[in-house]
């Protein structure tokens, strides 16, 4: 069900200028790989690519073992902010993937409501999203983004605009999520604890190409201790 | 709207209606010149005589019908000329020179064009006032169009949606309140120039009316098809605005005048 997604000397952006250069990554069906780095990296670049918004210039790209040609329903992608459509109701931005997908009004109520209480959104259906607060907003971004059943979800800094409480209980959320759905996740942030706490791996971008890749000891064991890790990385990312 | 502010627009109204009756009453000549001009009770006695004749309310419908159908067609034709010349690239290229050409010309100026591209008078008015809106209104889309946030359309391209639902899911809607910007704008230059094209060649219409009022020198008749253009379009703009706001009920609330700093 889960999505493998492969990229074999990947390189994106202008011809000459490649904003990503040589890539090889493999992501397992399944997984969850952080993808860490600072800011003009690469890190949203890569996950575009992966999302199929933008066609690579070299390599190549691979969704489940066959090249990946295009945007489309399997990986659904959740951005840092301002990724809902603003004159869609909080239901109806759920729903938006069930409905291209061809479901009809009645189908798509079950779903929809399940996806709203799961992330904690009960009764908030019928508001706009510049009713409800960042953190809500991430909330719906995050059903809406499940709602279609990817197999693989794409995270843009998805809580890099919340506040460290409400970015804990995101955290959180995503990981009751994950449990149950097991989809391929790619997680970009830049944010060290965030990255080991959520992936499996963690990838570490820099200056356009991939600088290291990382197993996480207990990946999302509250009890594992990371700390040599977590100090490797933070020399890596500066 | 508060008490307020209704009995402030009361108050101006009134207050414009005021001076004028009494600077052409009293007939004030100070470098200009008021003793021709009719008073407000002499308009507002003509416009009475002229609610009562089906000649006065043909030319109204007359007008209206113009406008609408001319703007109407001037939306469809505008949002798409303005969808297509920002969404592609080969359409711009394509339609964007001819559109930069005509446009600087004023519609009026079509008159003659109109005139020789149409069997029928009717039908080179509506062209006229189609062709004074068309810009505005393009124009206006363009702008929009391109400032849709581009997360918007890649969501919704994650998801699956193709081009059909990017465009009328997306790019429409996004783009709507930069368009009815636009469509407001065009519905002012649509007045214009129905109003004009009708005194030009018009043979029914307030404009046409409004010009055959002067030529007999009947100023309270001139003044009462003024008064009937302006109410008109007054009506019309205010139903643009109003819808307008409808259909972007979603935008942040703005912050209201005289609040903050």
């Amino acid at each position: 069900m889960s999505l493998r997604l492969t990229a074999r000397g990947l390189s994106v952006g202008h011809p000459g200028r490649p904003v990503l250069r040589d890539v090889e990554l493999d992501v397992a069906p399944g997984e969850v790989l952080t993808v860490l780095g600072p800011s003009g990296c690469g890190k949203s670049t890569l996950l575009r690519a992966l999302a199929g918004l933008l066609p690579p210039t070299g390599g190549e790209l691979l969704a489940g073992g066959r090249p990946l040609t295009g945007p489309g329903a399997d990986r659904a992608l959740v951005f840092q902010e301002d990724g809902l459509l603003p004159w869609r109701t909080v239901r109806r931005n759920v729903e938006l993937p069930l409905a291209i997908a061809g479901l009809k009004r009645a189908e798509r109520r079950a779903p929809v409501a399940d996806w709203l209480g799961r992330v904690g959104l009960d009764g908030h259906g019928e508001r706009l999203p510049r009713e409800l607060s960042g953190g809500q907003r991430q909330r719906v971004q995050l059903a809406r983004a499940l709602a279609g059943a990817p197999r693989a979800v794409l995270m843009d800094e998805p809580f890099g605009a919340l506040d460290p409480q409400t970015r804990a209980a995101m955290q959180r959320l995503l990981l009751a999520v994950w449990e149950k759905e097991r989809c391929t996740v790619v997680f970009v942030t830049h944010d060290v604890d965030e990255a080991l706490l959520l992936g499996d791996r963690v990838a570490v971008l820099a200056g356009g190409t991939l600088a290291a890749l990382h197993e996480v000891p207990g990946p999302r064991d509250p009890a594992a201790d990371r700390s040599a890790l977590r100090a490797l990385l933070l020399t890596q990312y500066t | 709207m508060t008490a307020r502010r209704r009995l402030l627009r009361a108050a101006a109204l009134l207050g414009f209606l005021g001076l004028w009756q009494l600077l052409t009453a009293l007939k004030v000549e100070a470098w200009v010149r008021f003793d021709h001009l009719p008073t407000v009770l002499q308009v507002a006695d003509a416009l009475r005589t002229q609610l009562g004749t089906a000649v006065y309310w043909q030319d109204l419908a007359e007008s209206l019908r113009r406008i609408c159908t001319g703007f109407a067609l001037a939306a469809l034709l505008g949002v798409g000329a303005g969808v297509l010349t920002a969404r592609s690239r080969t359409a711009a290229d394509l339609i964007g020179p001819v559109l930069e050409l005509i446009r600087p010309i004023p519609a009026i100026a079509l008159v003659p064009v109109a005139i020789m591209l149409f069997p029928e008078n009717e039908q080179g008015i509506v062209f006229i006032t189609c062709a004074a809106a068309f810009f505005p209104i393009t124009v206006a889309t363009r702008h929009a169009v391109r400032a849709v946030p581009p997360r918007w359309e890649e969501a919704v391209r994650t998801m699956g949606g193709g081009t059909g639902r990017v465009l009328f899911g997306v790019v429409l809607p996004g783009a709507l309140p930069g368009v009815v910007g636009g469509l407001s704008v065009g519905l002012g230059v649509s007045w214009i120039c129905v109003i004009s094209a009708e005194m030009v060649s018009g043979q029914y219409g307030v404009g046409y009316r409004t010009w055959s009022a002067y030529t007999v020198l009947d100023y309270p008749g001139v003044f009462v098809g003024m008064a009937t253009i302006g109410l008109l379009g007054w009506a019309t703009s205010g139903a643009v605005e109003l819808l307008g706001r409808r259909l972007t009920r979603w935008l942040p609330a703005p912050v209201p005048a005289g609040v903050g700093a």
